[in-house]
């Protein structure tokens, strides 16, 4: 099976030279072949994925760079991280089928080219491979917000381009340091490399700088509600659903595992600031007029509870983190698109414009509640699972920063719900409003995956968990040595409760 | 040493000599109507020159007593060097025949061969007369280039700047030289390097003066901030093909002579000349940027561009080890196609009576007009800003790479930081490109050569560049080692 991450990069690309040949609606079939053969290998993969075998699977090495070398392979982590992207992909490519009108080819490349990007991101087992991936995606992401976003696009291109590359450049640095110091580029072996601890707070914040950008927290989120704000919706959906994941990602595969003392000692400024993200953020989205921008700061504090997760150090908490990176993946993604579904009928994301859309579009009334619900962390939903296992994780750390983070859920449920009865029930009043259809065909194709998708893993999450428990073994092997001491203090269990138990068994023995 | 082998070593610069003469006496007795087989001629003479780098003239070491130095790292610069003037030649003649109505005048190759031996002779100087004459050589040939378009105003206000800009800085290094001499006895670098070794009391202090003079002069030859005034103002007014000429062969030349200058004449002095490399590069860096962002005339972008980029290649320097130079080099190799790429695609901006056309306002939405062409320009301005995966990339990893390895991380950190400011300037390009409503377009592109070369050009940046750095590191790396 070696050599399927290789094709999984080259699909996407050869897709995209080709699609910069021919007119609109060649480019869109071949975007969106491309796409689906690409999900199709994410699902090889995934079957082919052994869970509980060797900690790198589909290795593959070419050291065709001299300084550093071709190396994919992929842990649990990335797994999943890839499906996310290959999932996400052919939505975003049917939600921009109709969408998008001008310069067609060019938009279907810049998503192609993106794919290759976030696919070979997850897959690098080289710093530097990494780094030109990770680094290589604001060129398409740039291109997206900048030609086809809205009217203060060239704005928001701006700050999305130059925010994100200064964040980065300090971790080109570090990087630099480290491949120096420990002599070699793999990811791996990196990852096993003791740095003594006073230089790995400096590396620490070097990759913070970049990670905290790309997540992003609180108070460098700033790029982020004018980024999404400006892109198209199917630009909306991949930044929100993978690009965000990617400073999680990091924080994963990098910040934790390779400065492990660094993660520990600075954890008071992760969960401060994450704290502060969650508060502020959930009440900045509990304002806005612009349906799309409540979103992106919902996208804020739902990261802070996934850097919250993190930084616990303990199973749940991980295990949440990279739930909640998921779910809300597939959740914030599908509210895009459903935004993206109104503002194609009366193009505007002004949420006082709509009102009492349960009436004439009822099945999208359903399927927008559902994704609702699901964002506010609803039992049975994806989000639930997440932000149920990360709070209780940090609930082991820290009890003050678990109780600020968990009024997020509170406050989440109040701008959510808000939106919803604001856009959904209500009065159907707007002459322009009555006149809009409900879902098409192509729209339920685009939306019902996710919801079943969402409903799927807050149901039988193992099916997710499962690929990466042993890689958050491996992970917390790795952090033991610095694991911060909690506040909660606990204490051994009480061992009555055995004792009753055998009394009430002696009881029924002699009855 | 016998004379022939000395010769033998020098090889590429008499050819480059012998050719410019020949041809320029062809040309005196041919005139105008000769301009283009000229011109085929010189290129033909430069990649003889190119080939008789091969054998004693790379690999060679001491010619002439100590006064010159024939080995790799020279040869690396020249075949740069070499490549950039060809480059320079090729595209001329359309431009001149497009712009001033008439034919291109023979000169101009000739002019470029002279300047081009001149270049040869600083980057293998092994002595500081070696290195004046060398860098007057070219300078002079330079000067004449830059106001070739006589009737054009810019043209010859460019030409007079420049000779006078330079002439003042050729007095500094002069006098910088005669500093060195003075205190150390000797003009031969090997020797001066003894001299810094072992200087104590006011000799030293004496050595230092002449160290910070010959800086300052190297400085102005390379446009380093604060000695850059002269570039955006020459690089505006010269003709395109001749700017793009400065920008990429004296860039080299004179980057790769300060090189040597600085290890193998001032080596032991590392300590002193560093502090001078490291304003020089993080000045140029920022104000080169800073100074980008309001430009109009996209000649004077590129021209704080190469300001900017000098500032990058010399952190190189700053590390001062084998790394930081083949840093350099590596960082000269790439920004020279990233460069005449650039100035390859100005070349074809041009309106449809075939005037050139030189703002930045007029690309807007050349997307949709040319599309190609867009995207070639959009390739070198990222690439320029250092974003992976273009190439350009790969030259700020290298010499930010070297400057980490010699323990500067600060100045890597600080001048990578302060790169971003410079892709502030390198978007609006694009951004003019991509996201605004078309402008009036441009005439017709009548040259397949220079749509060929725009392609090669690309293609050499773009991400499949990487599977050259095997080769490259390694060049660079054997030639770099030859100076320590």
């Amino acid at each position: 099976m070696s050599g399927i991450l290789s094709i999984m990069l080259i699909v996407p690309l050869a897709a995209a030279l080709a699609c910069l040949f021919v007119n609109a609606n060649q480019a869109r079939w071949i975007a969106l072949g491309a796409t689906l053969i690409d999900l199709a290998l994410g699902g090889v993969l995934w079957a082919n994925f052994e869970i509980g075998g060797p900690q790198w699977q589909f290795v593959e090495y070419t050291p065709v760079f001299g300084r550093f070398a071709w190396a994919l392979g992929i842990d649990g982590f990335a797994l999943l991280l890839i499906l996310l992207s290959v999932f996400l992909m052919p939505i975003c490519i049917g939600a921009s089928w109709e969408a998008i009108t001008e310069r067609v080819p060019e938009y279907m490349a810049a998503f192609l080219i993106t794919e290759v990007l976030m696919i070979g991101t997850f897959a690098a087992q080289d710093i530097f491979l990494f780094y030109m991936f990770f680094e290589a995606g604001l060129i398409p992401m740039f291109l997206i917000i900048g030609i086809w976003g809205g009217a203060n696009r060239i704005y928001a291109s701006y700050k999305f381009f130059l925010y994100t590359l200064l964040g980065s450049l300090l971790m080109l640095i570090a990087m630099m340091y480290m491949s120096i110091t420990a002599g070699t580029t793999s990811i791996p072996e990196l990852m096993a490399y003791d740095f003594p601890p006073q230089v790995q707070t400096w590396l620490w914040l070097a990759f913070f700088a970049s990670f905290a950008v790309k997540m992003p927290m609180w108070p460098v989120h700033t790029w982020l509600p004018d980024a999404h704000v400006q892109a198209p919706t199917a630009g909306s959906v991949i930044l929100a659903g993978v690009l965000l994941k990617l400073g999680g990602y990091g924080f994963l595969r990098f910040s934790l595992p390779m400065f492990p003392e660094a993660s520990a000692q600075l954890i008071w400024l992760v969960f401060g600031l994450s704290c502060i993200a969650v508060v502020v953020t959930s009440l900045i989205a509990l304002v806005q007029s612009d349906m799309k921008k409540l979103i992106a700061y919902s996208s804020v504090a739902h990261m802070a509870i996934v850097t919250i997760g993190l930084f616990t150090f303990n199973r749940q908490g991980i295990e949440g983190a990279m739930m909640v990176m998921l779910g809300h993946g597939l959740v914030s993604g599908a509210l895009f698109l459903c935004v993206g579904v109104i503002y194609d009928r009366l193009h505007t994301r002004e949420i006082s414009r709509y009102g009492g859309l349960a009436v004439n579009m009822p099945k999208y009334a359903v399927l927008f509640l559902l994704f609702t619900m699901a964002s506010v962390g609803l039992p049975g939903t994806s989000n639930f699972v997440g932000e149920f296992l990360a709070l209780m994780g940090a609930y082991q750390v820290s009890t003050w920063a678990t109780l600020i983070a968990t009024t997020g859920i509170i406050l989440g449920a109040a701008y959510m719900l808000y939106l919803y009865r604001r856009v959904v029930f209500g009065d159907l009043v707007k002459d322009d409003v009555k006149a809009m259809p409900d879902l098409s065909k192509r729209e339920m194709a685009l939306l019902a995956p996710l919801a079943a998708v969402t409903l799927w893993m807050g149901v039988y999450p193992e099916s997710f968990l499962a690929p990466m428990r042993n890689d958050v073994a491996t992970l917390l092997a790795r952090l033991e040595r610095a694991k911060p001491a909690g506040d909660s203090l606990l204490t051994p269990g009480n061992p009555v409760a055995p004792a009753a138990h055998a009394q009430t068994a002696d009881h029924g023995a002699a009855h | 040493m016998d004379y022939a082998a000395n010769l033998a070593m020098v090889l590429p610069e008499i050819v480059l000599s012998l050719g410019g003469l020949v041809l320029l006496m062809v040309s005196a007795w041919g005139g105008r109507s000769v301009s283009r087989g000229v011109s085929w001629v010189s290129v033909a003479v430069l990649m003889g020159a190119g080939i008789a780098l091969i054998g004693p003239a790379s690999a060679g070491g001491i010619a002439f007593d100590g006064l010159y130095n024939a080995d790799l790292f020279a040869a690396f610069a020249k075949v740069l060097i070499f490549f950039a003037a060809a480059v320079s030649i090729v595209i001329a003649p359309r431009f001149f025949a497009r712009t001033s109505g008439e034919d291109l005048r023979p000169e101009y190759p000739v002019l470029v061969l002279f300047s081009t031996a001149g270049m040869g002779m600083m980057v293998s100087a092994n002595d500081l007369l070696t290195l004046y004459v060398g860098l007057e050589l070219q300078s002079l040939s330079a000067y004449v280039l830059a106001s070739f378009m006589r009737r054009d105003v810019r043209s010859a206000e460019a030409g007079l700047k420049y000779f006078i800009l330079g002439s003042l800085a050729s007095g500094i290094l002069l006098y910088g030289i005669s500093l060195v001499y003075g205190f150390s006895g000797t003009t031969i670098f090997g020797d001066i390097a003894t001299a810094y070794a072992g200087a104590e009391g006011s000799t030293k202090i004496g050595l230092l003066f002449g160290l910070v003079f010959v800086f300052a002069g190297l400085a102005f030859k390379m446009s380093a901030v604060p000695f850059h005034m002269w570039t955006p103002d020459v690089y505006e007014g010269a003709p395109t093909p001749v700017t793009a000429f400065f920008a990429s062969a004296p860039k080299v030349a004179a980057l790769a002579l300060s090189v040597r200058v600085a290890i193998e004449a001032m080596g032991p002095a590392t300590g002193d000349w560093r502090q001078i490399v490291i304003f020089a590069a993080l000045a140029s860096i920022v104000l080169g940027a800073v100074a980008a962002i309001n430009q109009q005339n996209i000649k004077r972008l590129l021209a704080y561009s190469s300001i900017n980029n000098v500032g990058f290649a010399l952190i190189g320097l700053a590390a001062g080890t084998a790394e930081g130079v083949a840093g350099v080099l590596t960082y000269m190799t790439i920004y020279i196609v990233m460069t005449l790429g650039s100035f390859l695609v100005v070349l074809q901006m041009r309106d449809e009576h075939g005037q050139p056309v030189e703002t930045i306002a007029s690309l807007s939405g050349l997307s949709r007009r040319r599309p190609a062409l867009a995207a070639a320009l959009a390739i070198f301005m990222f690439s320029l800003a250092g974003i992976p995966p273009l190439f350009g990339f790969w030259a700020k990893f290298a010499v930010f790479e070297a400057a980490v390895k010699a323990d500067l991380v600060a100045l890597a950190a600080i001048g990578i930081a302060a790169s971003t400011i410079g892709a502030y300037y390198y978007l609006k390009i694009v951004k003019t490109m991509y996201f605004d409503a078309p402008a009036p377009a441009y005439g017709k592109s009548d040259s397949a050569l220079e749509g060929g070369l725009i392609a090669a050009a690309a293609l050499f940046v773009s991400p499949l560049g990487y599977l050259l750095i095997p080769v490259l590191g390694a060049w660079s790396l054997a030639a770099a080692r030859t100076l320590f």
